[in-house]
């Protein structure tokens, strides 16, 4: 995580977030760019764009009707060899959400910036992780920055590790909060990127010379081995995963390297810990600080990734908790958080349980304030199980007196 | 067709699953078929509107003729180029088996 109390260093520069991931974006060097505006993703490709009308980035731009064809487009493009890259928000992605899991099964490497915004209806142009949990299932590598660097970092990780699993990545930040704020961040350049990524070398290109079929038609009889190939490709990325962070390291001396790049936790070995994605990190290692000077031993661990989802690590750094409070901005009606579903699942088999309680918090845009983690840490101090299922997740945010039956 | 007769019973799947051209000549279509077609070669002007629509590329010019043909192997019975032919030189007749 970049410091936000240091200043910008020489390096650092100061820049929007979008405008700062299309820089990065461009420092891959991109074959191809095609997308559509949606907010609060448009500054991404709107500087892209910049960026190839005016010479400095060698790309081809590809205009397109609707965010369905912006993916389609990077499907052609990825297929006949190319280094495609998108950006989306919200109904952007959910309009993607074919050609994606499409894109998953051709397996092309196709990288994503997703600035994360509900999904309709109500209408809400906020930042929450419906979207990106609404496309968990597709085979897509999905990662959470938590600051504007790390949306940088994710997006040139991201193709290092696509290119050699063949699998596509959605790099999610936060919109608004990360998109949409002014932060110092390192800008790679070319040449250091293109030491830490060399030109994608695919198994399979689409070339009239040599004809192929991409994306074929499978029986019963194939389907199955098919899919389970992603499968196991997802399991083949932790490895990955941790080397490219191992090498990003000492390109770039960013340290991403924590629980082998798939979490980053910050005090945790304490009793009480929290789990969160994203933006909300920073809040919350300001009222852990609080918290902690107050004699009360809470910490945070954050997944940095979240498909391949980080099993063993969560293990690792969940099980001898005290109690454990999941922070979401995601909820699955008739259910539960997805984030706290799957955590609890992951521990189901492991030597211990903590009791965990979720928390749908932040969602569309609503302030997570310093009080309201508090709030949280509090009520996850006194979580014991067993707990009724009405007991596990609750949404202390509510406004229940806008309720029309005033919450009864 | 039985699992012995499938030919891509044992397909390898690549990654993506990407297959090489020409691999589905070996499934004979033509064995769904209910209706074949029938030529009156004296009829036919050679215009090639059956191998222009017919969905399996199965009407073909016959070497050395002024009259085209059909690939039974392949063909499915659609019926289309008895629809589209110009002289009603196709018919369909039912398979007799």
């Amino acid at each position: 995580m970049a410091k936000a109390e240091q200043n910008p260093s020489e390096e650092q520069k100061v820049m929007k977030g979008t405008s700062a991931v299309a820089r990065g974006v461009m420092a891959a060097n991109p074959d191809v760019v095609s997308a559509y505006p949606i907010t609060p993703q448009t500054g991404v490709v709107e500087k892209l764009s910049d960026l190839v009308a005016d010479g400095e980035l060698d790309s081809e731009f590809i205009k397109v009707d609707s965010e369905f064809n912006a993916a389609s487009t990077c499907i052609g493009a990825s297929a006949a060899g190319a280094r495609a890259f998108s950006a989306t928000s919200s109904q952007g992605l959910k309009l993607m959400s074919e050609p994606l899991f499409t894109a998953a099964g051709m397996r092309l490497p196709i990288v994503m910036a997703v600035a994360n915004r509900s999904l309709s209806a109500p209408l809400s142009i906020w930042a929450d992780h419906t979207d990106a949990f609404a496309e968990r299932d597709g085979g897509m590598m999905q990662f959470h920055a938590e600051d504007v660097q790390e949306a940088i970092d994710h997006v040139l990780m991201g193709f290092r590790v696509a290119e050699q699993v063949n699998l596509p990545v959605l790099s999610n930040f936060d919109g608004f909060i990360l998109t949409h704020v002014q932060e110092p961040a390192d800008i790679p350049t070319e040449e250091e990127v293109s030491e830490f990524l060399p030109p994608r070398d695919p198994e399979y290109t689409l070339d009239p010379s040599d004809p192929k079929t991409m994306g074929a038609f499978a029986r019963p009889e194939h389907w199955t081995e098919a899919r389970y190939e992603i499968q196991r490709a997802m399991e083949e990325s932790k490895d990955v995963w941790a080397k490219t962070v191992e090498e990003f390291k000492e390109i770039f001396g960013r340290d991403y390297t924590e629980y082998n790049g798939m979490l980053d936790t910050y005090h945790g070995d304490a009793d009480y810990r929290l789990v969160a994605l994203g933006s909300m990190c920073g809040t919350i290692r300001k009222v852990i600080d609080e918290y902690r000077a107050e004699g009360v031993d809470v910490g945070l661990i954050r997944p940095r990734v979240h498909r391949p989802f980080p099993t063993e690590e969560l293990r690792e750094a969940l099980g001898d908790a005290e109690a454990v409070g999941v922070l979401t901005k995601e909820m699955s009606p008739g259910y539960e958080s997805a984030l706290a579903g799957e955590i609890k699942g992951t521990l189901y088999h492991a030597e211990n349980q903590p009791p965990i309680k979720s928390f749908v918090v932040g969602m569309a845009g609503r302030d997570i304030t310093a009080s309201d983690i508090g709030a949280m840490i509090e009520e996850t101090m006194e979580a014991s199980a067993p707990m009724a299922f009405d007991e596990q997740e609750s949404w202390p945010q509510l406004r229940e007196e806008l309720l029309a039956d005033g919450g009864d | 067709m039985s699992e012995s007769e499938d030919p891509y019973e044992n397909l390898t799947i690549t990654t993506g699953a990407v297959v090489e051209p020409n691999t589905s000549r070996v499934n004979k279509t033509g064995s769904w078929r209910q209706f074949k077609p029938v030529i009156n070669v004296d009829a036919c002007i050679a215009c090639g509107q059956c191998d222009t629509y017919c969905p399996d590329q199965a009407a073909k010019p016959v070497e050395g003729e002024d009259y085209y043909g059909f690939d039974l192997d392949y063909c499915k019975g659609c019926g289309i180029c008895e629809e589209v032919c110009p002289t009603d030189a196709i018919d369909m007749i039912r398979e007799e088996k």
